[in-house]
């Protein structure tokens, strides 16, 4: 290949060729390759929202139907009719709500502190902080199960809730973002007389609003999505968020009545999708903030 | 006269006490400090740093909920070895997150780099959300991958069928369902690496590249000496984020596999979960938590050492 390429360095005057193996050539590679991929990637997601809108009976003929030949909205009508979904759906936006309005209070809270304030132990505090990132889930969700019941609070959302507040990647997060902000605005809001409260939550909170965005997002996707700790804390069907209630129905709703279990399933990628699309600006930024600038 | 000299000594006081409301505000500073870390670090004591601590005393019970927990040592970590289930589990782990990770790195590397040189457009932004999709889904698109990869009736075999290649036991035989659980693994998280990396391409230094054009460099060499090197920590950091991701897979095996056929898709959270919230071991559960936790706490740093031969900091 490299002697192909020195030999039509060589020979410039074929620029054709040159056009053909060097420009060309590579770039429908690259199309073709990213084509494939693309319909790989869209395929689940596509063959789910066609099949929720087709009659239960054919869910699942062969070949494969992606586009609906006529939009049968039963499916729908019938996952509210027939299951506990509307529940599902309040109980998991409850829930993700709560958690994201926590984590935001929360970690602007402590990265203000980190980005802005001094303090004894700052550095050492902050670094044990980042270290609890290292904790898998598992490692903590005994011991907080058995303090969840201890509390009487087994079988409540408030039990997936609050323990979610304190965040440690979000405090990382909002750190970022609020030493980005210039020192220039607190020493005037000092010389006039506002207090360190009031410096945060009039000037700086406001300011740090993309990285708001971002924690928002990221929290409200992961939440949303969350099925290990509601499948351990959650026992009562009326209690079950979105992905909980759909797995849980799929285990005893066969045959037919699996395209509501579908038609559940492209409903509870809407309110995501939504978030996504308002908050993607910030999003990618975020991602690369976070990952990128210790 | 008096008036005036009430003045002047009240003045003196106030002059000196301006001084110390600097270090006044100073501890008011340290003070407000304290207060905004607050809620984040008493809640991360309580729900994770004590927690931990009590999953490592707990490794040490035999603990059933309902009767007092009763020491028993090292019991529940030498009795891992005896339990088949628990081995096999491990091994699949470690498995799973190895191909799961090789993959997502090299397929989410291929797609950053075929999209990097391409125009702004629609045609790019497609690409993107395309692959970027799949991170909105949650454990219910396994439920769909379940039909999709269905022996008869799935999608993925009739369009195999149709180039000439027969029916795969996706998830009827062991080793495929394995490859099965891996498939759906990176689909669902590749997006990840992906907007990584096209980000960390996107912010290579102009001159970095215009130097490399003058130098000649082309084609592969110029992608394995100067770009790849270049992205090298964020390719570094996605790594770290998908062994500490993958080595808790419950998820997609626990929808589409329950662990099966047999224990060829049972990882080790599976385990963890079925031993402590459905056999009541409280204790076993926890050690496979500790040693869990362990495997990723070394992961990482084994991860970190190595990198220092091959990570290019600028």
């Amino acid at each position: 290949m490299s002697s192909l390429s020195t030999y039509l360095h060589q020979n410039k005057d074929r620029a054709w060729l040159y056009y053909i193996f060097n420009r060309f050539l590579p770039l429908l590679i690259k199309y073709i390759f990213l084509f494939a991929f693309s319909m790989v990637f869209l395929a689940p997601i596509i063959w789910s929202v066609s099949t929720s809108f087709r009659k239960p009976a054919e869910s699942f003929t062969l070949p494969p139907q992606w586009i609906p030949r006529q939009l049968d909205f039963s499916n729908y009508t019938q996952v509210f009719a027939t299951t506990s979904f509307d529940l599902y759906i309040v109980n998991s936006v409850i829930v993700t709500t709560s958690i994201v309005i926590g984590q935001v209070l929360f970690a602007s809270l402590a990265g203000y502190a980190f980005a802005r304030l001094r303090f004894p132990g700052k550095e050492v505090l902050f670094y044990l902080i980042l270290a609890t990132m290292m904790i898998p889930l598992q490692a903590t969700i005994i011991p907080v199960f058995v303090l969840i019941s201890k509390l009487g609070l087994s079988d409540t959302l408030t039990s997936l809730i609050v323990p979610a507040w304190p965040t440690a990647f979000g405090t990382f997060l909002m750190r970022q973002y609020f030493m980005t902000i210039p020192d220039e605005l607190s020493d005037a809001a000092t010389i006039d007389g506002a207090s360190q409260f009031e410096i945060f939550s009039k000037i700086y909170f406001p300011l740090a609003r993309s990285g708001i965005a971002v924690l928002a997002v990221l929290a409200f996707n992961g939440y949303w999505n969350e099925f290990f700790r509601p499948l351990i804390f959650l026992s009562s069907e009326t209690k079950f968020t979105v992905q909980l209630g759909l797995v849980n129905l799929q285990g005893y709703l066969g045959g037919n009545s699996i395209s509501l279990v579908i038609a559940g399933i492209v409903m509870s990628m809407v309110p995501v999708l939504l978030i996504l699309f308002i908050g993607q600006r910030y999003l990618v930024e975020g991602i690369l903030r976070s990952g990128m600038k210790g | 006269m008096a008036e005036f000299n009430s003045l002047t000594s009240k003045a003196q006081p106030a002059h000196s006490s301006w001084g110390s409301t600097l270090s006044g505000r100073r501890k008011r500073e340290a003070v407000m400090g304290y207060l905004f870390i607050a809620p984040v670090l008493i809640g991360l004591i309580i729900f994770t740093a004590g927690p931990v601590l009590v999953s490592l005393g707990l490794s040490l019970f035999k603990w059933n909920v309902f009767t007092p927990p009763e020491f028993i040592g090292l019991d529940n970590f030498t009795r891992m070895f005896d339990d088949r289930e628990t081995i096999t589990s491990f091994f699949n782990t470690i498995k799973f997150v190895l191909m799961t990770v090789s993959g997502q790195i090299v397929i989410g590397l291929l797609l950053a780099l075929s999209i990097h040189g391409l125009k702004k457009g629609i045609l790019r932004d497609y690409f993107r959300v395309a692959f970027f999709i799949p991170l909105i889904s949650g454990a219910t698109i396994s439920i769909v991958m379940g039909y999709l990869f269905h022996k008869e009736l799935g999608a993925v075999n009739y369009y195999l069928n149709m180039i000439g290649i027969p029916s795969i036991p996706w998830l009827v035989k062991s080793n495929w369902s394995m490859i099965t659980v891996v498939i759906v693994s990176v689909w669902q998280a590749l997006g990840f690496n992906f907007l990584l990396y096209v980000g960390a391409l996107q912010n290579i230094p102009r001159d970095i590249l215009d130097a490399a054009d003058v130098d000649g460099a082309e084609g592969f060499a110029r992608l394995w000496n100067i770009t790849l090197p270049l992205i090298s920590p964020i390719i570094l950091f996605s790594a770290v984020i998908g062994v500490m991701n993958n080595l808790q897979i419950f998820e997609i095996p626990y929808v589409m596999t329950r662990g099966g056929p047999g224990d060829a898709t049972r990882t080790v959270v599976m385990v963890i979960q079925q031993a402590a919230f459905k056999n009541f071991e409280i204790g076993y559960g926890a050690s496979l938590a500790v040693i869990l936790f362990g495997m990723i706490m070394v992961v990482t740093l084994i991860q970190f050492r190595m990198s220092r031969s091959w990570v290019f900091y600028q």
